[in-house]
């Protein structure tokens, strides 16, 4: 199971990174294995203002429909236009082409909160257990 | 003792049982009815319905005869599966046997040609099994009121928490969150954002049921109600249910108890006495009418006192003579949840089943459908492990190990039992079980069936080891194989289109 170095994780297995203020995010090889073949992804609008650990989108898979939330609070400046047509691609290159939203970040404290690499390794281990 | 029979999968090859479209055994200016007086009769129509609603020509519209037609469903039919055909433990569906007898009662001319419009004083036998149908099912829940309006669970669901809504509204109050176990039904987050609340999730961590501590963490002042399952999806009873109620009315929220697994409780515990403020029930799971494609559902809903004022109109009443009335008086209503009286025809069926079992026979339902559920448990235990340790209600939610082992997932154990001539149970729910598969087989099962599935189960698990294309190719007897269920949900096609072929 693939976990770069450099990014944050949430508990919720979103990734985000960042770059002067703003973050993408997406959600980690760990949640697109664990949904199983996504056929269908639903994103909030460019414009739209998301809140750190609510639901913002929704990922279906051929096994379950799950809410993907927020990782941190901020304004949607851009979303993957290629994922409606072709949800294969979160399964496929989940940290990169697979990426959700872009935000600009209303509170640099929501990052703190988030997990690095070896504490989100830690919670993948203990769920796989 | 009769020996044990074993399950054998069926061996028939597939290929001559495929059925084309009726599109592709459509001939141009073939007819299955032709309308008296021909092209008179057909302009005579068109004057009568209008010709703006006349379609001039319907392209692709299948042209066949009418034994072709009577042929062509019938052997569709054939292909079906079906509880009325084959064992069906589809967990948190209760897919009981429909008894031939609600039918019959549903048939009778006097129910089944009522006119939705016709007046009060002119059905008086309907409004009567209607107040008796809410009657008994107060007594089984405990609670105070019945409504019998919404047509399917999530109906039910949507009507009760528009009545917390409107209770707390009446009292000056907003509240604005909804407490759900993730344990829960997709339905209830659904039915919460509908009625206008956000969900705040309830983890019920590993061992399959809720805490009244953890709940008792999430309340605060903008917490409307919590929403649980009881038994719960784990086929779990909430042993601290109780307890969570009294917090919950504490803080002013309110217990929304989802009835979907009531078919473990009857005669045996009430949600009433749990401190249910509101319970929606499913006459298609626990009271035996037709579930899935032979619908309509029934969702009834019950109350206690307190939001009894807030029910749906119109009300079935009793006047003081003894007959009945509509009223559609009631200020304080959530309004009309949809078209006359809910789906009638299901509580004529309903009624009839409560009647044939008796208050006795219903408790007995939900003692069988419990030993049924352990016993398929006890049995599975070596090869397919109960998720919890927890005792075990009305279904059992297996888990297995093959994945790791050898690559072979819960959706080809499915399909594999297709070939077996059983229905697969419920797979990948709940969420919190991975790989699940939630076997619910009813009351209405005998043992030689519950050994067949058995035995159906314990060979898919060693084929697993020992033959795992069998099962990864599954199914290899229905007509049609392993379908690509990620490219139909991906590019759905949802229209037959002469372009096409």
């Amino acid at each position: 199971m693939e976990i770069p170095p450099g990014l944050k994780y949430s508990k919720e297995h979103e990734w985000v990174a960042t770059e002067g203020g703003v973050a993408t995010i997406g959600i980690t090889d760990h949640a697109q294995d664990q949904l199983g073949e996504i056929v269908y992804i639903e994103l909030p609008s460019v414009g739209d203002k998301i809140s750190k650990d609510d639901p913002f989108g929704v990922v279906e898979s051929v096994k379950a429909v799950s809410d993907i939330y927020a990782p941190v609070s901020g304004t949607v400046i851009e979303i993957n236009e290629d994922l409606p047509e072709s949800p294969e691609i979160v399964n496929e290159d989940p940290y990169g082409d697979g990426w959700l939203v872009k935000v600009r970040i209303s509170d640099a404290d929501d990052l703190e909160d988030l997990l690095d690499k070896e504490e989100y390794e830690q919670l993948v281990s203990k769920e796989r257990e | 003792m009769a020996a044990v029979e074993k399950c054998e999968p069926r061996t028939e090859s597939s290929g001559s049982r495929t059925e084309p479209l009726i599109f592709e055994e459509s001939v141009p200016g073939r007819r299955g009815v032709d309308v008296a007086g021909g092209a008179q009769s057909i302009a005579r129509a068109r004057d009568l319905i209008g010709s703006e609603l006349c379609r001039a020509d319907l392209p692709g519209f299948p042209e066949v005869s009418e034994p072709q037609a009577l042929r062509h469903f019938l052997r569709l039919s054939q292909l079906n599966f079906g509880q009325a055909l084959q064992f069906y433990p589809l967990g948190s569906c209760t897919m009981k046997y429909n008894p031939v007898l609600n039918d019959e009662m549903a048939a009778l001319p006097g129910f089944a040609n009522l006119h939705p419009f016709t007046p009060p004083d002119l059905a008086q036998g309907a409004l009567a099994l209607i107040a008796r149908l809410e009657a008994i099912l107060a007594e089984l829940t405990g609670m105070d009121a019945v409504s019998l309006h919404p047509a399917a669970g999530a109906q039910g669901e949507l009507t009760g928490l528009l009545m917390i809504r409107a209770w707390h509204d009446r009292q000056g109050r907003r509240r604005h969150k909804v407490i759900i176990p993730d344990t829960a039904h997709g339905t209830n987050p659904a039915s919460c954002t509908l009625a206008g609340f956000s969900v705040v999730v309830a983890h019920s961590e590993r061992r399959g049921y809720l805490k009244e501590a953890d709940v008792r963490r999430l309340l605060n002042d903008d917490v409307a109600a919590l929403m649980v399952t009881n038994p719960n999806t784990e086929g779990i009873f909430e042993p601290e249910i109780s307890a969570i109620a009294a917090a919950l009315h504490q803080c002013g929220a309110q217990l929304y108890l989802d009835g979907a697994n009531l078919n473990a409780l009857l005669g045996v515990a009430k949600p009433g006495d749990m401190g249910a403020d509101v319970v929606q029930l499913n006459l298609h799971k626990t009271f035996s009418t037709p579930h899935g494609g032979g619908g309509p559902g029934a969702g009834p809903v019950a109350v206690r006192n307190h939001l009894a004022p807030f029910l749906p109109v119109p009300r079935v009443v009793q006047r003081a003579d003894g007959s009945f009335e509509l009223d559609h008086n009631r200020p304080d209503s959530i309004g009309r949840l949809r078209s006359f009286h809910g789906n009638f025809g299901m509580m004529v069926r309903a009624y009839a089943y409560m009647l044939a079992m008796g208050g006795d026979g219903l408790a007995l339902a939900s003692r069988v459908a419990i030993l049924n559920a352990n016993y398929v448990r006890r049995r599975l235990a070596n090869r397919f492990p109960n998720a919890s340790a927890e005792p075990t209600l009305h279904e059992c939610v297996l888990t297995h190990d093959l994945e790791k082992r050898t690559g072979i997932s819960t959706i080809d154990i499915a399909k594999r039992l297709l070939d077996f001539g059983i229905h697969p149970p419920t797979i990948y729910f709940p969420l919190t079980v991975p790989g699940a598969l939630m076997i619910e087989p009813t009351e209405t099962e005998d043992r030689a069936t519950l050994d067949r599935f058995v035995s159906a189960m314990e060979q898919i698990y060693d084929e697993a080891l020992s033959a795992p294309e069998i099962v990864k190719g599954a199914p290899h007897t229905l007509a049609l194989g392993r379908v690509d269920e990620v490219k139909a949900a991906r590019h759905p096609i949802l229209r037959w289109n002469p372009a096409r072929t």
